[in-house]
């Protein structure tokens, strides 16, 4: 099970470079309902979706939110705790992509980052409410807890300098001497 | 079913004391609790589903699917909400109920908030009272709970406390960083910081291991069984006398009683959910603040028409918690070392004695600090999402502390619990309704513990601060809920005597937090337990092996 999602989500995650790198070239042969491996959305939902969560945790030394599993986390959470948001999330993502062409006449996941980024900002001011939900279920993915399929190998963790697997056990030394990490 | 001497509904922090105590005593009990018991196989430690921070979900109970609660807003508009989210007021459901996961801050009150009123005379519209029973009255159940439960700390720091006859029976953890950092400024200040009690083992107590100081203790069950509530103590004692049984994933519905008018058993659904009825010579209510209040409302009859408990109206008013502030420092250095349990300096200077201030709280260095905490606790004027965010997630993280305390609340009649005339759970039982305010005095009083959270992080070498002072425009009773069964002489403007008998009821008892006057400026536990073993005696001394008779 555990095996089987990971290779899953390297798929996706090939999937969604492709899409950043590729363009138009993307548009390979899927329709408005094909879900791919993805619990909820569909593929194209999910390109528009990983586009906006790069944008709320971009990449730099550290890795950006879809390359920690965000848009897993949302997908997963969209058809259990988050089963309330459906409609939001369907027609938000909808409505990213009507501003993405018609400000730039493309997909968003094609635009270069720059342009993506004045797309969520314009999201932000239009659908502020929408925008507010993917901001926070992006943080939720990125900083909680790796089980929900967000946050991989505990990466947010370690760029705050949170030790993982975390120290557990230090009752039995004399924190005061030695090593501190 | 076998009729026994004391059905006790809630296995918390009162009703796994009153289920000992009377079992120990040689009656028979049976305690019924509606959520699960957890082992340490459940005790996983998930930043996003625990019973603090619960954006996917409670932890410890109750779920979301099927039990709603309504709050009532300013403007009269009615809301129902989910476990799960803020407005619900949650607790927990569980074997242990708030004490499984709870930070185990274990504070006595101090003298002063049991006689609030005669101290600062009552605010107009408001429902200050005094306690019908003192601080020397609970003292040495106090002592009791310190040492049946297992507290460690040191509060001989302080001047600003009550007298107690034994020192706390174990010795504080070592101090964490902030605690090295926090002190010495709050003692140029002229306070008096000293260690939290915390009922947490800080070495080996009562058959278990201490503290390995892991980052997730508040919210979370102990992997390592160091945190103590009374699923680990009183419960495994009260099951070990033989005389007490445990129902787990049993929901009361209803109190029965008889055509004289007295208590005569519960009825309800067990986990399969069948109605079954359990007789008893007598009930204890032990539900925590809100739950209990609903099942009194919700046991209505001929001879009880607006529930019971309730011929005056009283049941479910005086709703309170705490009103949280204090503020947030951001220093430039490294104040978090990632060493749990996380809260460890505290003060009370400020929880009496200010001019024009009818009383104030305890200031502690806040207890756990998750990322998805500092995602909206960053400078003011941090972007809240890009590339700026992220880095100022980097910079801070391991840079702030946040002190705040628990501000004593004004009551008012008109904050209260009522049942909703519409929505109803799962079991088919009407829900708990929430309305009306805390007095707005409160609020004042909030605003200067902020401020002064916020002197002592300056002192401490704080460069940035920003307060923490919310004005909640409904009362927000949460985990710290209190009041909802006014402890009282009056049987008109209280639900039970001053050893928790309801006033018109005499075989039926409310034991837990539902019964405090007022809410101290501390968290509440220790006195919920404190109060249950004094309730307990008193209850065991009247107990005439028969049946109950006052
Ligand atoms: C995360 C967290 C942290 C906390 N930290 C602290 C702290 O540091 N210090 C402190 O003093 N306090 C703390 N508290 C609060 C503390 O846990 C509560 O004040 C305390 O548990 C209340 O005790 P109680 O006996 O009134 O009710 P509870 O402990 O809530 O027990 C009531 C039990 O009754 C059960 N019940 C209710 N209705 C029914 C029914 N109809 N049928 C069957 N069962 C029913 C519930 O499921 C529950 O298990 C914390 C709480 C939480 C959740
Ligand atoms: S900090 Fe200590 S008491 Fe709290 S959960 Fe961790 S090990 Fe248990």
């Amino acid at each position: 099970m555990l095996s089987g999602s990971k290779s899953a989500l390297v798929t996706r995650r090939q999937f969604v470079a492709a899409g950043v790198a590729g363009g138009a070239a993307v548009a390979i042969g899927c329709n408005a309902t094909d879900r791919g491996n993805w619990e909820f959305l569909t593929v194209d939902q999910s390109r528009t979706l990983a586009a906006i969560c790069d944008q709320i945790v971009p990449a730099d030394d550290f890795p950006a939110a879809s390359q920690a599993g965000v848009p897993d986390y949302i997908d997963r959470q969209l058809i259990r705790h988050y089963r309330r948001y459906q409609d939001e999330y369907r027609r938000g993502l909808e409505q990213a992509e009507a501003l993405s062409r018609s400000r730039f006449g493309r997909e968003l996941a094609s635009l270069p980052a720059r342009q993506q980024l004045e797309i969520v900002a314009a999201l932000e001011q239009q659908k502020p409410e929408f925008f507010a939900l993917v901001r926070n279920h992006t943080m939720e993915g990125y900083y909680g807890s790796p089980r929900h399929g967000g946050n991989r190998d505990a990466v947010s963790w370690k760029m705050l300098g949170l030790p993982e697997p975390p120290l557990l056990g230090r009752a039995q030394y004399d924190l005061g001497k030695g090593e501190s990490q | 079913m076998k009729r026994v001497n004391a059905v006790v509904v809630g296995a918390g922090a009162a009703g796994g004391i009153v289920a000992k105590e009377l079992a120990v005593a040689g009656l028979s009990v049976v305690l019924l609790e509606r959520g699960k018991w957890y082992t340490a196989a459940d005790c996983r430690k998930d930043d996003l589903r625990n019973q603090r921070t619960t954006v996917l979900g409670n932890a410890f109970g109750p779920e979301d699917e099927g039990t709603p609660r309504v709050w009532v807003d300013a403007q009269g508009a009615t809301h129902t909400v989910l476990a799960s989210e803020g407005g619900y007021n949650n607790n927990a459901a569980c074997v242990g109920g708030g004490t499984l996961s709870y930070g185990a801050q274990a504070w006595r009150y101090m003298p002063q908030d049991f006689r609030m009123r005669s101290t600062y005379g009552a605010p107009a519209g408001s429902s200050l009272e005094d306690w019908p029973i003192s601080y020397d009255d609970l003292e040495p159940f106090y002592e009791q709970a310190e040492y049946e439960i297992g507290v460690s700390g040191d509060d001989s720091g302080t001047p600003f406390r009550g007298p107690r006859r034994r020192p706390l029976p174990m010795p504080p953890l070592p101090p964490g960083r902030e605690f090295s950092v926090l002190e010495p400024a709050a003692k140029r200040l002229g306070l008096h910081p000293f260690h939290i009690p915390m009922a947490r083992n800080s070495v080996p107590y009562n058959g278990r291991g201490p503290c390995m100081r892991c980052r997730w203790c508040v919210g979370f069950a102990c992997e390592v069984d160091a945190k103590n509530g009374s699923q680990n103590t009183v419960i495994p004692v009260a099951l070990n006398t033989g005389n007490c049984e445990l129902r787990t994933g049993c929901m009361a519905k209803e109190i029965l009683t008889d055509e004289r008018g007295r208590a005569r058993g519960v009825a309800y659904f067990d986990e399969r959910g069948r109605l079954r009825e359990q007789w008893s010579d007598i009930v204890v209510v032990s539900g925590c603040a809100t739950e209990s209040a609903r099942l009194l409302l919700n046991s209505t009859s001929g001879l009880f028409p607006y529930g019971l408990g309730n011929r005056y109206d009283q049941v479910g008013r005086h709703l309170q918690g705490h009103h949280y502030t204090g503020a947030l420092g951001y220093f430039d250095f490294e104040t978090y070392d990632d060493i749990g349990p996380g809260a460890t300096i505290a003060i009370s200077d400020y929880n009496h004695g200010t001019p024009d201030l009818c009383g104030g709280g305890m200031l502690a260095n806040e207890f756990i600090r998750l990322p998805i905490h500092m995602v909206d606790r960053l400078p003011p004027g941090t972007p809240r999402w890009g590339l700026a965010h992220k880095q100022a997630m980097r910079h801070w993280h391991k840079r702030t502390i946040v002190i705040m305390g628990p501000t004593q609340q004004i009551p008012t009649a008109d904050a209260r619990v009522t049942v909703d005339p519409a929505v109803r759970d799962k079991w088919g039982l009407p829900v708990c309704r929430f309305s009306g305010n805390v007095h707005p005095h409160t609020f004042e009083i909030g605003e200067v513990q902020a401020r002064r959270a916020e002197a002592w992080l300056k002192e401490a070498g704080a460069i940035h601060t920003s307060l923490m002072a919310g004005k909640p425009t409904i009362v927000s009773a949460g985990q710290h809920q209190a009041g909802t069964c006014r402890m009282g002489n009056d049987p008109r403007t209280s639900v039970v005597n001053k050893t928790c008998q309801v006033h018109d009821v005499d075989n039926l008892f409310v034991i837990d937090s539902s019964v405090h006057v007022t809410n101290g400026g501390f968290n509440p536990v220790l006195t919920i337990m404190a109060v249950a073993y004094y309730a307990s005696a008193a209850l065991v001394r009247e107990w005439k092996g028969t049946g109950f008779r006052s």
